[in-house]
């Protein structure tokens, strides 16, 4: 049985690019919790990931001065449609923010423990029993 | 790599509300000021924030910055005190115009926002930590 050594990290590899993506943005979000006119921006996780799968039509910097969008594998940023929008313009909810951190920390916590048991599944299958 | 920019925007964000705290507390330990004349009379001092894109093909890479700090435009308080050594001919002093309620109702807002700084740039650093040790 040949072992594609992509499938065995694919997903959660992805997760991880997803997941700190979003933190960064929950992170910027809780930055400009008292920022005047700043909206509160987040991604579909799930969204995200499903089109991870399916490799929508990329673009690629093929030279030199090609100025590459987003990054690998990074989701579109949405904004959030706010609850309460503050008088100043501002539609930070910190308590929300910081349960979304709270969330997407163990949404990432939990994949690298997938691979992390990957790696010493594989490392066992190498090494034999020691 | 996004974790890694959570500590300039984290930081970006704990300066401007250590912005804010200073002001808060000039304007604390300023408030029983009196002054000859309007113009001269203290008066409060508030930061403007403004978000700030370190880069434009970064998203989520948005800091904040002071762009300002501008004082607070409410007539000074003129007060009769004939014996006060900054009163003017007609034995008037005026008080800064310094409301120490809305001081330190800042103060907690300010300290509420850098302490939820402070618990995300922890959490990004124990995710990059374990991060680092995948696999070991």
């Amino acid at each position: 049985m040949a072992l594609d050594i992509n499938s065995v990290f694919d997903t959660h590899a992805k997760s991880l690019t997803l997941g700190s993506q979003r933190i960064g943005l929950l992170a910027a979000n809780i930055a400009n919790a008292d920022t005047p006119n700043y909206k509160a921006r987040d991604i579909d996780f799930k969204a995200a990931m499903q089109s991870a799968g399916s490799r929508p039509v990329q673009m690629q910097a093929t030279r030199p001065g090609h100025i590459s969008v987003g990054g690998s594998g990074s989701a579109p940023v949405l904004y959030r449609i706010p609850d309460q929008p503050a008088e100043d313009g501002n539609t930070v909810d910190a308590q929300q923010e910081s349960a979304a951190v709270a969330e997407a920390a163990l949404r990432y916590q939990a994949s690298l423990s997938f691979l992390n048991m990957r790696i010493r599944g594989l490392q066992l299958a190498i090494t034999g029993s020691r | 790599m996004s974790l890694l920019n959570i500590f300039d925007v984290t930081g970006s964000a704990m300066a401007a509300q250590t912005v804010r705290m200073n002001t808060t507390a000039s304007n604390l330990a300023n408030a029983e000021t009196t002054a000859s004349s309007a113009a001269e009379a203290y008066r409060a001092r508030n930061p403007v924030f403004e978000t700030v894109f370190r880069s434009a093909f970064d998203e989520s890479n948005a800091g904040v910055r002071v762009t300002d700090i501008v004082a607070n435009q409410a007539e000074p308080q003129r007060v009769y005190k004939p014996g006060d050594a900054m009163a003017d001919a007609d034995g008037y002093v005026y008080l800064s115009n310094v409301n120490v309620v809305d001081e330190l109702v800042n103060m907690i807002s300010a300290s509420r926002s850098y302490q939820s700084s402070v618990e995300v740039l922890n959490t990004s650093k124990e995710l990059l930590m374990r991060t680092l040790s995948l696999g070991q």
